[in-house]
């Protein structure tokens, strides 16, 4: 269980993060959305331990984050800078296992299997460079489940990719969820997505100083479908309800 | 530079195959002359210019500006005719290239560890920038070969002499360049790293290393030229038995300007062929990302922006 406790945050003078409480079950696919520089990016930083909090503290299964988490994994938006373009697809997935101890043989059949499973086999031995930006988000997922983390954190991942890529990556992330129960904090600024994706959907207010807006469960049948489940009534109404926090945060407090 | 590729191997296997081979080897042959008129067109000044050099020389007929062709020939009479099992190396080539250029390679490869070595260390400490920069600046602001009168002090005269000034020469370019390519690696994968758990040596090898290597190369190149200017430099002194630089003095002294000339040309093929060296090694080490492309999520950046707009 991922818990923030009266989080703060600040960059500099200016407050980015004010007093941010919140607490991630086990196995929950929760959607962070704000508008833009409303500090997603930074809350995402100081749960990976890459920031240390100014006040309020973080807690994993009870254990206070204080540098970056065992069994955790970051995927970022920028896939064109966050891969190693000099190492070959396989080396780039297979680096995380190296603290593991395994040998050479294990790390590679280990990371050709996640790539597989990604959708990406055969592409093994090519260069992040040679793949097209939706290749490469699929091999920085792949990077981030090769340790089997139990929680995983993506900072707008499908954010720069064309529409159809998106689509097909959020049904891959959809997908993985399902079978492994992993903790994910998906942060995005899409709204549609945030519903078609989460489990739960927390909207943040804008800065200085985010706090939650609006908490709200996402009770869609699973498994979703990206032309059925967008179409549901339900689905609509709660695109509305986080719609209307992300423009108007004041009024839509839950 | 690079040969035509040919065709050779397409056999014809039916009517329209052999009407594609006939298109294809027309093509080639088109190819081949693109090729060949751009070869050309490089070299083309090279030409002219030892044309032009051959032509006065003869026409003046001073024995200060030989030929070319007498010079070259002159060359190889005094180093490149020698027995197949020596490498058609003269005794006298082995006197004086050999020691120059072992000279020159541990200096060269020395000034190069230490140099990415230290350059790493400066450049992935800000405070240890903000302290050597000046240091830095300075030591690499002196024109090298005024260093060598201190090092016949410190050191002892021949190769001790020799290696320090080509060391301390060569140096700076690329503990400069490297340190500052060290500091330009990028925040996310430093923060990639960092989440992955890289140990530092995983960090170096993976991350600071290769992001570094454009800026290690660039700095690579000036040494590897300064390291020629010091070996000759520091083998014109006295104390020098042996070495081109040597060579040089010796024929001068003698006044043998056709050595003299020989010495020249040598050492202008010598440094042409270790950059063509250093260039191909670069272009194996960095060819395998030359499909790096920038990524589209662009707005992302404004950290890396930042920081560069504060190195420059």
């Amino acid at each position: 269980m991922l818990r923030l406790d009266s989080l703060s945050q600040h960059y500099g003078d200016q407050p980015v993060l004010h007093d941010l409480s919140l607490t991630v079950p086990d196995g929950q696919l929760l959607c962070v959305v704000g508008p833009s520089g409303c500090g997603k990016s930074t809350l995402l930083r100081t749960v990976a331990g890459l920031l240390p909090a100014r006040e309020g503290t973080i807690t994993i299964d009870d254990t206070p984050v204080t540098g970056v988490p065992d069994r955790l994994a970051v995927v970022f938006q920028d896939y064109g800078r966050s891969l190693l373009p000099w190492l070959t697809v396989r080396d780039n997935v297979a680096l995380p296992l190296r603290r593991q101890g395994l040998r050479r043989a294990e790390r590679r059949a280990e990371a050709d299997r996640i790539l597989d499973r990604v959708g990406l086999t055969g592409a093994a031995r090519r260069h992040p460079g040679q793949l097209s930006g939706g290749m490469q988000q699929r091999v920085a997922i792949a990077r981030a489940l090769v340790c089997r983390p139990s929680l995983l954190l993506m900072d707008e991942p499908f954010g720069s990719l064309d529409a159809q890529t998106r689509e097909d990556l959020e049904d891959l992330l959809l997908e993985v969820h399902r079978t492994d129960r992993t903790t994910i904090v998906f942060v995005t600024h899409d709204i549609d997505e945030s519903v078609y994706v989460g489990d739960r959907v927390v909207v943040l207010t804008p800065g200085p100083g985010a706090k939650v807006a609006l908490d709200l469960p996402v009770e869609l049948p699973c498994p979703r479908d990206q032309i059925g489940t967008r179409g549901l009534p339900e689905f609509v109404a709660l695109r509305t309800r986080v719609g209307r926090a992300v423009r108007t945060p004041g009024r839509a407090q839950v | 530079m690079s040969g035509a590729p040919t065709h050779e191997s397409r056999r014809p296997t039916d009517h329209g195959a052999a009407a594609r081979t006939a298109h294809l080897v027309g093509e080639t042959a088109a190819r081949t002359a693109r090729l060949a008129r751009g070869a050309l067109l490089r070299r083309l000044v090279l030409v002219l210019a030892l044309t032009a050099w051959q032509l006065g020389a003869r026409a003046h007929g001073s024995v200060y500006f030989p030929p070319p062709a007498r010079i070259a020939r002159h060359a190889y009479d005094l180093w490149f005719s020698g027995p197949v099992g020596h490498a058609f190396l003269t005794p006298a080539a082995v006197d004086t290239i050999l020691p120059s250029l072992g000279r020159m390679a541990a200096g060269f490869v020395l000034a190069a560890v230490v140099g990415v070595g230290l350059g790493i260390l400066v450049g992935r400490s800000p405070r240890a920038y903000a302290l050597c920069d000046p240091v830095l600046q300075f030591a690499r602001a002196l024109p090298p070969p005024t260093l060598v009168p201190v090092f016949v002090v410190v050191f002892d005269f021949g190769t001790p002499m020799q290696l320090a000034s080509i060391v301390f020469s060569a140096i700076w370019p690329v503990l400069i360049n490297t340190a500052e390519g060290a500091r330009d690696t990028d925040p996310l994968r430093l923060d990639v790293a960092a989440v992955l758990r890289l140990t530092a040596v995983e960090r170096l090898w993976f991350l600071l290393l290769p992001s570094a290597l454009p800026r290690i190369f660039a700095g690579l190149r000036l040494s590897l030229s300064l390291c020629l200017i010091l070996m000759v430099f520091s083998e014109l002194l006295p104390g020098t038995a042996n070495g081109i630089g040597f060579a040089l003095t010796d024929a001068q002294s003698r006044s043998d300007l056709l050595t003299v000339w020989a010495v020249l040309v040598l050492l202008g093929a010598l440094g042409y062929l270790l950059n063509t060296g250093l260039l191909a090694i670069e272009k194996r080490l960095t060819g395998k990302r030359s499909h790096e492309r920038r990524s589209k999520g662009s707005h992302k950046s404004s950290r890396t922006e930042s920081r560069k707009g504060r190195s420059t």
